[in-house]
């Protein structure tokens, strides 16, 4: 699995976060997102599918 | 570009609580560009697929006003107020102003606020049961409760909460009150902050507004005191009607069925995305947002040519059949739920993660301590607001 993150896109509505939080954080400056592991274990594909589905700023990108 | 010259009014009356305007599913079908006429008189074009209307709302080059832009009624409503007169509209200046407001809305802080804001809807819920059986959930509960929350975010004290609620309600209901009315709430209200902003930059506190007094942005700019008092205002005029409708309105559905209710007593796991569901399914959700199209657009309905004002129905597109699945049903578990109810894109709403706490608390809350809730009136005849900015319920009779 490859995560992809667009910081530019990002709204920081923290839906990530909340999806995944081992695999996404947010800025303290700015609440944007950062991605904590660019490739997590396969038992977080179905939690990090999830944060993309609900990110309101299509700033998330799983590659299998 | 449509069926016809046809020119639909717009806003479209609403219908009652659960229903959506017949009008959404034809104009998605028929006619996903259509002309409309404003309350103003002006002509816009208004939008109603999903995908339109998120392409639109979110393609950065398109900003909420311009000079020549329709116009949605005479005195023009908030967003054409004071408060985008002083604030970066677009571009990067709108980025670094909307990223210092986003620090205070984190997943984590959330988190923290969560116990106190579970504590202020436990006290909004002794007084309405004090006061007994039947109450008016929107008054008791969705009107107080997201004016105590910006009220906390701004470092206000309790002893001015009612006048901030009073600010408020004035600033933003452009039919109830005289015109004479909201130009004196907002000179008050932009005295009080005027002072409040002095006093805190005497006493810093652990509250946005003194993070934004003290703080610079990412080019290391100060916000001026005029910036601030518009950021104070944005915050209480976009944060607190919104989330008190939609308090009442998120009620009003998950009772009108009462086996949705019993379904979240038997499984309260279910709130996060009932909660989610009730923002998409809202059937009144008001206006809707406009874009001022400053270059041609293609949309899946028709090319938009530039110049055009764009209102952007977001209630409609969150029905849209061609994104949502069985979209007529409300689904307490639907997931994922990409709605459009707080916008999308560049200009999204910014209190998004914290109006959903605030739903998912006053829900929790309420199944917690009044699991017998129901309507007091039949559902059809709960009666919507009539007013230009935001739709809502003009209240929400319950006994339990
Ligand atoms: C259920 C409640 C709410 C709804 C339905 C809602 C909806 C929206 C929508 C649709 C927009 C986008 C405007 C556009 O695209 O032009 C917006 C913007 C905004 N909202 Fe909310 N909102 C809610 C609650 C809140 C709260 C609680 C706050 C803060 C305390 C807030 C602060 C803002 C701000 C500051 C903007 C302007 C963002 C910008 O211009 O970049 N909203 N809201
Ligand atoms: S869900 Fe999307 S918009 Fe929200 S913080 Fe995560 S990446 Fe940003």
């Amino acid at each position: 699995m490859k995560i992809i993150v667009d910081q530019d896109k990002c709204v920081a509505s923290g839906q990530c976060v909340t999806a995944a939080v081992d695999v996404f954080d947010q800025r303290d400056e700015d609440g944007i997102v950062v991605l904590l592991n660019d490739n997590p274990p396969e038992d977080l594909a179905a939690d990090v599918h999830q944060a993309a589905a609900v990110c309101p700023a299509l700033a998330i990108v799983v590659e299998d | 570009m449509t069926d016809g010259d046809e020119i639909v009014d717009y806003p479209i009356p609403p219908v009652n609580a659960i229903q959506p305007p017949a009008e959404w599913e034809r104009l998605r079908q028929r006619c996903p560009v259509a002309h409309v006429r404003l309350p103003s008189g002006d002509q816009a074009t208004l939008l109603t697929r999903y995908d339109d209307v998120k392409q639109v709302l979110a393609d950065p080059r398109f900003t909420r006003t311009a000079d020549d832009a329709a116009r949605v009624s005479e005195s023009g409503g908030v967003f054409n107020s004071e408060m985008a007169s002083s604030l970066p509209q677009s571009g990067a200046a709108h980025q670094r102003w909307r990223r210092r407001i986003t620090k205070w809305f984190t997943a984590k802080r959330m988190i923290a606020l969560r116990p106190g804001i579970e504590a202020m809807a436990d006290r909004l819920v002794d007084e309405m049961i004090k006061q007994g059986s039947p109450a008016d959930l929107k008054a008791s509960l969705g009107f107080p409760l997201p004016v105590w929350v910006i009220c906390d975010l701004l470092g206000v004290p309790e002893s001015d909460r009612d006048r901030f609620a009073y600010w408020s309600d004035t600033l933003l209901n452009l039919t109830r009150y005289e015109q004479a009315e909201i130009d004196s709430a907002q000179a008050e209200f932009v005295a009080y902050m005027a002072g409040h902003i002095a006093a805190r930059r005497e006493a810093p506190g652990a509250d946005l507004l003194s993070e934004l007094i003290t703080g610079t942005d990412a080019a290391g700019e100060r916000m001026t005191d005029r910036m601030l008092v518009s950021t104070g205002m944005g915050l209480l005029v976009a944060g607190h009607e919104t989330t008190a409708n939609m308090i009442g309105k998120m009620l009003a559905m998950l009772l009108a069925d009462r086996g949705h209710w019993e379904a979240l007593l038997a499984d309260p796991a279910l709130v996060r995305t009932a909660v989610e569901e009730t923002l998409r399914y809202d059937a009144n959700p008001g206006f809707g947002m406009i874009r001022y199209l400053s270059e041609e657009v293609e949309v899946s309905g028709g090319v938009l040519p530039a110049g055009t004002t764009a209102v952007c129905s977001m209630g409609s597109a969150n029905r849209d059949e061609a994104a949502f699945e069985d979209a007529a049903e409300l689904d307490l578990s639907r997931s994922p739920n990409v709605h459009l109810s707080f916008g999308a894109g560049p200009h999204s709403c910014i209190g998004q993660p914290l109006a959903r706490l605030e739903l998912q608390v006053t829900l929790e809350v309420l199944l917690r301590r009044l699991p017998t809730l129901e309507l007091a009136v039949a559902a059809a005849d709960l009666r919507p607001v009539e007013g230009l900015a935001v739709g809502g319920l003009r209240e929400v009779p319950v006994k339990w």
